[in-house]
């Protein structure tokens, strides 16, 4: 029968299921320890309780060990530091242990230190009574009380920031119960004084609350607050349970417990009952109330959830919650809900009989609710075969379905599978589907991760298809990460193990694993493991930081980046001391040196020069030289520069240099002499330019001996001597030197000269003597166009005759058209 | 629709010419409609939506009033990416500046951004101008943030540190500009010295860049399954991306790919083409007037019409014009591919029609007619406009094509590529150093020369060496140096051009210049390597000239990226009326060290043409090039960054 274990609380019902048989059975007893838990099925902490375990104070320190909710052992420890107040778990699962002095320290659930901080100096000088850990809206947060009955608190504990609450008047011994309260994003603490309430805050205020407690009640003695923070439980000296939202505005009932013992665990049912307990008997009360109890077997411990209440003793560990409102709809007997007709229907089905065929009738338009309460259902069952019989009715509902969507229940079916997984007690996460809910999947599997079940992260998140980059390429780096660190094992074949599983997986940072075996001071393998970093970007910092410098610029250099070269470059010339022995290390690599050299380039041309030597590339090294030669003033310097190139060019066996960087000296020298023989300056100027002058100057002697002594070819000589004679409008002289000797170049060339300074006179002086083939190009220039086409027809030349056709644009408009009219002549007389 | 597009740019046209002459300010951002951005094949806008969001998200991480500081060279890239007046109204701009060592004009903003690129000497200004406001203080306090186009640099910021300034900036960020978009159908980094850097200065950090860009598009448009290169760049960025994929760790765009076939082609397979004068019009006009950022300053002489000289003073009618030109122009994007010689028919013809269509407004008699014809009227006016403008433009060119000089050189040049008499020092040459021309046009056409011969005989080359020293000075040794080794001059060598040239038929003869049968049409007979290779790739594949690809200087890289099945492009079934004529493809070709006018105007001609294998092309590239602008790179004081400069020079 379903509802055999359901016991009803007013109009609801509440379940009691067993969710683990202790592995810890016979070893652990529960009441010699104090105990702390981590919600959504997380870990349990024990410390052997000394005050409870005998009144003889020994030395002996306490063990601390973590089981998982199976009362497996994960880890266990020698506790080393000083007394522990409390223990609690954040909600990333880390061992908060607060010390009397206040100092909070962080472990992971396998007991590894991890960080540290302190609740302030008060806390320190004064020490602490109580301490709390809660769950705030940031995370988890921490309130201390102090012996001087203040109160600290700290709303995250991943960002510690202490805060003084307000001071409860007239407290002047320690309270009998206080807790805390967040509301409004801030974290409040409810302090009970007698039978009053204060609820004192961060901003300095306080708030005395009346509980609304019937007369007789006496002072308060314990307090709950539920999960969700909205609702509080209150008893007192006198056995009175008093339930009401937490701002006290609402009072729910004042249910006599008739027990003047304090009870020695009051928590929260999900929201929506209260339980104590007393040793070994639960009492379960809820708003209206009503009541059930339990009577347990042994010492039990109580563990508030979201949706229920887990409660851990020394053999079982068992799930008290209350019967979800979909379960109840289809296992209530005499339930008529669709759902429960369809579980019916699928029962019969399965028998082989025709009733299943009237129950579905029944239900045929409902059918879809009935499929989704079965489905619903399903996620609410722990036992498997629950599940299964709930999933199999909801499958058989939908065949009679023809556009239901098939992802609630496809969706269904793989949490469950993930749930069933988790459950299973070599994992020990007794989640159920309310709180996966409220967790989410990659939490899970972060969680998963935490406690190295990477194996089955793995599979969950292959299973569920969730992208590598955020699952599976993941949880292989967290894998590879724990590995390194794993100091046993040899380091070859650990960066093998790495590789091999991480090689074909995108996206897997392996700096950040290089990182982490480098700061478990495992260079080697660090060195060996950044090899596979595909990110040039990450793997290059850290291969300078590890001092692989060879390595790092090759990597640069591979990936393409400048400016990671240039990051290790400049790294390397800072950090060696000698720069000879960086341009040994970059010499024999081409694009570092000449990176280096273009960065050197914009520092210091001499710089360069000692590179390219340091490269022995003379050829460059001249070139800088000859460049740097035009940045000295003094003659002479420049020229001992332009030997020292000459040099440069000497040994890379290129005579063509030396002779004209020697020529250049030369023309230095003689233009340095020009200067001091006329005055005028020749600096700079190329031959060419220094011959134009001195033609201008009418220095024939020396423009003779340049030409001499520099080898100047007679055609551009005179093509030089030409314009230069015609720039200087000495046309006199030009038309000598016209006639001086039979011209190497064409008579043309003086008719341009002339034209090119515009003296149209002159250039008509030379026509005569232009050779038959440039005749009409020299009968365009000057402007005759009509005797051109003539001279184009006389020579029969069609193509002469086109190009004074296109040169027409500027003639006068006459002559055009007479131009024009002669194109005919030409075809005649071909 | 279109009629609305075209109006907008009509409207635009005018405003810019109006606008231009005005103090720096409103000119920094040469602001572009994107209309035309998305009318290609791939939607570029896309592309420029992603760079605009990211770079508005940088900057409003300040809140508040903001000044920003441009360095120079970035103000035409971000132009075509922001509007300096969204800036202003939507994103608390109030001021633009110009990053200058005279320091910062006063303004009362509360934020200033400076916007540079990773440049020492820039550093150095931006120092000098921080100081310099902390010095005058004033009322309010200012706070400083430095945005890097398109990286932080580690020495950059060393510099800023030993200024003692980096500490002033309330945060230092970095602006991934990679490729702007130009038009519909190209994409430039405008890094000016990506040639430069790679093959004389063994730095490749533009590659880096163009990889990650590389990586943008993937990131946008989808992963390219198929890649080729051919060149020693083409493979380090091949093998820069494959990296980068490896470092995203798996993380594909879950698009499916818009481009199918990704070329790379390094400058080096090809660099005769590059210093061939571009026979095309918008290669001339980039030859003569030299586009930058898809705008051209042109003199005003033949724009200035009767009223602009009655309403404007003196100096703003000598200030040059600015036109911005992209297809957003119906009538450029008409003329731009044109070779020259069409040019002047196609407006001719144009503008009958413009006119005819104004008549039309006689013929109108009743009011429906009217009405019909006012409704054209911004159309034609816009026409008119645009047609008045590459009138003008068109006859400016035809100035220059008509010279001695350029058709001489013509000549020369078209003797070279044929190869006659390449083994000889030409005396076209011999007399352009003799007359002082222009250096760059010497050492043009000697590397023209150089190459069509596979390298010169020593003899030879020492003689123009020497010819060119004497008569430009004696520093160019160094330029000498750069060009060899940087492979545009080279010892001679093995014959690969005669062969390269039959093969590859990069010689046509006769060409139709008005209606082009082959891409040869951009050079006048001469077809660019680099659209062979890239037409051979589309068909029949490369596989075919193996030979020559063996004779290119670099390795030839082909590579094939996974697609994930769900992301496979769906072919059209087998039965469909259509598979017959198959899908037409897209390929991007990525040019790395630049691309000329009129290699991009060969491409588009490629697209244009329907031969059953219809391929479209997406151009990119670190910069678009010409001749000059890429031997300028070569040159000695060639210098960018201010570097220390010898006087003569």
């Amino acid at each position: 029968m379903a509802t055999a274990d359901w016991n009803p609380l007013g109009d609801v019902y509440y379940r009691k299921c067993e969710l683990y048989a202790m592995e810890w059975c016979g070893l652990v007893d529960l009441a010699k320890h104090s105990v702390a838990v981590s919600t959504y099925g997380g870990p349990i902490a024990l410390m052997k309780d000394e005050s409870k375990l005998s009144r003889v104070v020994t030395n002996v320190k306490p063990v601390v060990s973590v089981y998982n909710a199976g009362g497996r052992l994960q880890s266990q420890m020698r506790w080393n530091s000083g007394n522990v107040i409390t223990m609690g778990w954040s909600s990333t699962e880390e061992l908060l242990c607060i010390q009397e002095d206040g100092v909070v320290l962080v472990y992971d659930m396998f007991l590894t230190f991890k960080r540290t901080f302190s609740m302030g100096q008060e806390a320190k000088d004064v020490k602490i009574i109580d301490a709390k850990v809660f769950s705030s809206f940031q995370g988890t947060g921490i309130a201390v009380i102090t012996t001087s009955l203040r109160i600290f608190v700290v709303s995250n504990v991943d960002s510690p920031r202490i805060v003084r609450l307000a001071e409860v008047p007239g407290l002047n011994e320690p309270p009998s119960c206080w807790s805390i309260v967040v509301t409004d994003r801030q974290a409040r603490a409810l302090v009970a004084l007698g039978s009053d309430l204060f609820l004192v805050d961060q901003g300095g205020q306080y708030q005395q609350m009346q509980a609304d407690l019937s007369e007789d009640a006496g002072p308060i003695s314990g307090m709950a607050v539920s999960f969700n923070s909205k609702f509080l439980a209150l008893c007192t000296q006198q056995g009175a349970l008093w339930i009401g939202s937490s701002d006290l505005q609402r009072k729910y009932c004042e249910f006599n417990t008739k027990s003047t013992v304090c009870p020695q665990q009051l928590v929260w049912c999900g929201n929506g009952a209260v339980v104590a307990l007393w040793d070994r008997l639960i009492l379960i009360v809820g708003p209206d109330k009503d009541w059930i109890r339990y009577n347990m077997d042994c010492s039990v411990f109580l563990v508030q959830e979201e949706d229920g209440l887990r409660i851990i003793g020394n053999d079982t560990h068992e799930f008290l919650q209350k019967v979800p409102a979909v379960t109840e709809q289809i296992f209530k007997i005499g339930s008529m809900e669709p759902g429960a007709m369809l579980f019916e229907a699928s029962k019969e089905f399965q028998k082989r009989n025709q009733k299943a065929d009237e129950y579905v009738r029944m239900i045929k338009d409902k059918l879809d609710t009935a499929v989704n309460q079965c489905i619903q259902a399903a996620g609410h069952e722990i036992e498997p075969s629950k599940q299964r019989m709930l999933l199999r009715a909801a499958s058989f509902g939908k065949c009679f379905l023809t556009d239901y969507r098939p992802e609630p229940f496809v969706n269904m079916c793989q949490m469950l599978r993930v749930l069933n997984q988790v459950r299973h007690h070599s994992v020990g996460m007794p989640l159920t589907y309310t709180q996966l809910e409220h967790l989410s999947m990659p939490v899970l599997i972060d969680r998963l991760v935490m406690r190295k079940l990477f194996g089955l992260a793995v599979r969950i998140c292959q299973y569920l298809k969730v992208p590598d980059a955020e699952g599976r390429s993941r949880i292989l780096a967290h894998w590879a990460c724990f590995k390194v660190q794993q100091k046993n094992e040899d380091e070859d074949k650990l960066a093998r193990a790495i590789s091999q599983k991480l090689m074909d997986v995108p996206g897997v940072s392996f700096s950040e694993i290089a990182s982490q075996a480098l700061e478990y001071g495992r260079k080697q393998l660090a060195v060996k493991l950044l090899d596979y970093e595909a990110r040039a970007s990450e793997q290059v910092p850290l291969l300078l930081k590890m001092g692989q410098d060879q390595t790092a610029l090759t990597k640069a250099i591979d990936s393409g980046d400048t400016d990671l070269v240039y990051t290790v470059l400049l790294h390397l010339r800072d950090k060696k001391q000698n720069s000879g022995d960086f341009f040994m290390m970059i010499r024999t690599m081409p694009i570092a040196c000449s990176l280096y050299i273009q960065y050197s380039r914009q520092q210091n041309l001499k710089l360069v020069e000692d590179l390219y030597y340091q490269e022995d590339n003379s050829l460059e090294e001249g070139n800088c030289k000859i460049l740097r030669s035009y940045t000295v003033d003094h003659i002479e310097e420049r020229a001992k520069i332009l030997e020292e190139a000459t040099n440069c060019f000497h040994r890379c066996k290129n005579e063509f240099a030396v002779k004209q960087t020697d020529e250049q000296v030369k023309l230095m020298r003689i233009q340095r002499r020009l200067e001091d023989d006329s005055g005028r300056s020749y600096a700079d100027l190329s031959l060419q330019a220094t011959l134009h002058q001195l033609i201008l100057e009418g220095n024939a002697t020396w423009v003779e001996k340049l030409r001499k002594d520099f080898k100047v070819p007679e055609k551009r000589f005179w093509i030089l001597k030409i314009n230069a004679l015609a720039y200087g409008e000495d046309w006199v002289e030009l038309e000598k030197f016209s006639r001086s000797k039979k011209p190497p170049v064409g008579i043309d060339v003086f008719v341009n000269g002339c034209m090119k300074y515009g003296n149209r006179l002159e250039a008509m002086k030379y026509l005569s003597r232009v050779s038959p083939d440039q005749k009409v190009r020299c009968l365009v220039k000057v402007g005759l166009y009509k005797e051109a086409a003539e001279a184009a027809i006389e020579m029969k030349n069609e193509d002469d005759f086109s190009y004074v056709l296109s040169r027409l644009g500027s003639a006068d408009r006459q002559v055009a058209e007479q131009v024009r009219a002669m194109r005919g002549q030409l075809g005649a007389r071909r | 629709m279109q009629q609305r597009v075209l109006r907008e740019t009509g409207i635009y046209l005018v405003t810019v010419v109006t606008v231009y002459p005005r103090p720096f300010e409103n000119t920094t951002m040469a602001g572009s409609g994107a209309a035309h951005l998305h009318l290609g094949k791939l939607n570029l806008s896309i592309l420029r939506d992603f760079y605009r969001r990211e770079f508005l998200e940088c900057i409003d991480k300040c809140t508040g009033t903001k000044a920003l500081v441009w360095d120079d060279g970035l103000t035409g890239p971000f132009g075509l990416i922001a509007e300096a007046s969204m800036l202003k109204e939507q994103h608390e701009v109030e001021r633009m500046f110009r990053l200058e060592a005279s320091g910062l004009p006063s303004s009362n903003v509360q934020n200033i951004i400076f916007i540079t690129r990773p440049r020492l000497h820039l550093m150095e200004i931006i120092a000098q101008c921080l100081l310099n406001e902390e010095m005058k203080g004033g009322f309010v306090r200012k706070e400083f943030y430095l945005v890097f186009v398109p990286r932080k640099s580690l020495l950059c910021e060393k510099k800023l540190k030993e200024q003692g300034v980096y500490g002033s900036f309330a945060s230092v960020e970095e602006f991934n500009l990679g490729l702007i978009p130009f038009d519909s159908d190209l994409l430039s980094m405008e890094m000016e010295e990506a040639y430069r850097e790679c093959y004389l200065e063994n730095d490749f950090t533009s590659m880096f860049f163009a990889a990650q860009s590389l990586m943008t598009i993937q990131a946008l448009y989808g992963s390219i399954p198929y890649i080729y290169g051919k060149g020693d760049c083409a493979k380090q960025v091949v093998d820069m991306m494959r990296r980068m994929k490896m470092e995203m760790g798996g993380v594909e765009p879950q698009i499916t790919p818009q481009i199918d076939n990704l070329l790379i082609i390094d400058r080096t397979v090809d660099l005769l083409t590059p210093l061939l004068s571009q026979l095309t019009y918008e290669g001339l006009i980039d030859e003569v007037f030299n586009i930058t950022n898809t705008s051209v300053k042109l003199p005003p002489e033949k724009f200035v019409t009767a009223e602009d000289k009655k309403n404007s003073k003196e100096e703003a009618l000598s200030e040059p014009k600015k036109f911005i030109l992209n297809s957003a122009d119906e009538l450029y994007a008409e003329l731009r591919d044109k070779n020259f010689n069409a040019v002047g028919i196609i407006v001719s013809r144009k503008a009958k029609t413009i006119t005819a269509e104004y008549d039309e407004r006689h013929s109108a008699k009743t009011v429906g007619e009217m009405k019909q014809f006012v409704s054209k009227l911004p159309h034609l006016q816009a026409v008119r406009t645009s047609l008045g403008i590459h009138t003008s433009i068109a006859e400016l060119i035809k100035d220059y094509t008509d010279s001695d000089e350029f058709l001489d050189s013509l000549r020369c040049q078209q003797e070279l590529i044929h190869g006659i008499d390449t083994d000889k020092v030409n005396s076209y040459i011999e007399d352009c150093i003799a007359r002082q021309e222009n250096l760059t046009k010497v050492l043009r056409l000697l590397c023209i020369q150089s190459m069509c011969n596979d390298g010169l005989k020593p003899k030879v080359l020492e003689y123009y060496k020497r010819e060119i020293i004497q008569t430009y000075g004696f520093e160019h040794l160094v330029t000498l140096s750069n060009l060899e080794k940087s492979g545009f001059l080279r010892p001679h060598s093995t014959r690969t051009y005669q062969v390269v040239r039959k093969t590859m038929r990069l010689i046509v003869e006769d060409i139709n210049e008005q209606t082009p049968t082959d891409i040869a049409y951009v050079y006048s007979g001469y077809a660019p390597l680099s659209i062979r290779l890239a037409q051979t790739l589309a068909r029949p594949g490369w596989r075919s000239i193996t030979e020559v690809l063996n004779l290119l200087p670099g390795p030839k890289v082909e590579e094939v990226q996974q697609i994930p099945m769900g992301l496979r492009k769906r072919r059209a079934s087998v039965t469909s009326s259509q598979s017959s004529m198959g899908e037409q493809k897209l390929t991007l070709v990525f040019f790395l060290g630049g691309v000329t006018q009129a290699e991009v105007a060969a491409l588009r001609f490629l697209a244009q043409q329907d031969d059953g294998h219809p391929t479209d092309y997406v151009i990119a590239t670190t910069r678009i090039v010409t001749g000059a602008k890429l031997l300028a790179e070569m040159m000695v004081g060639y210098s960018p960054e201010g570097l220390p400069i010898a006087p003569g020079f």
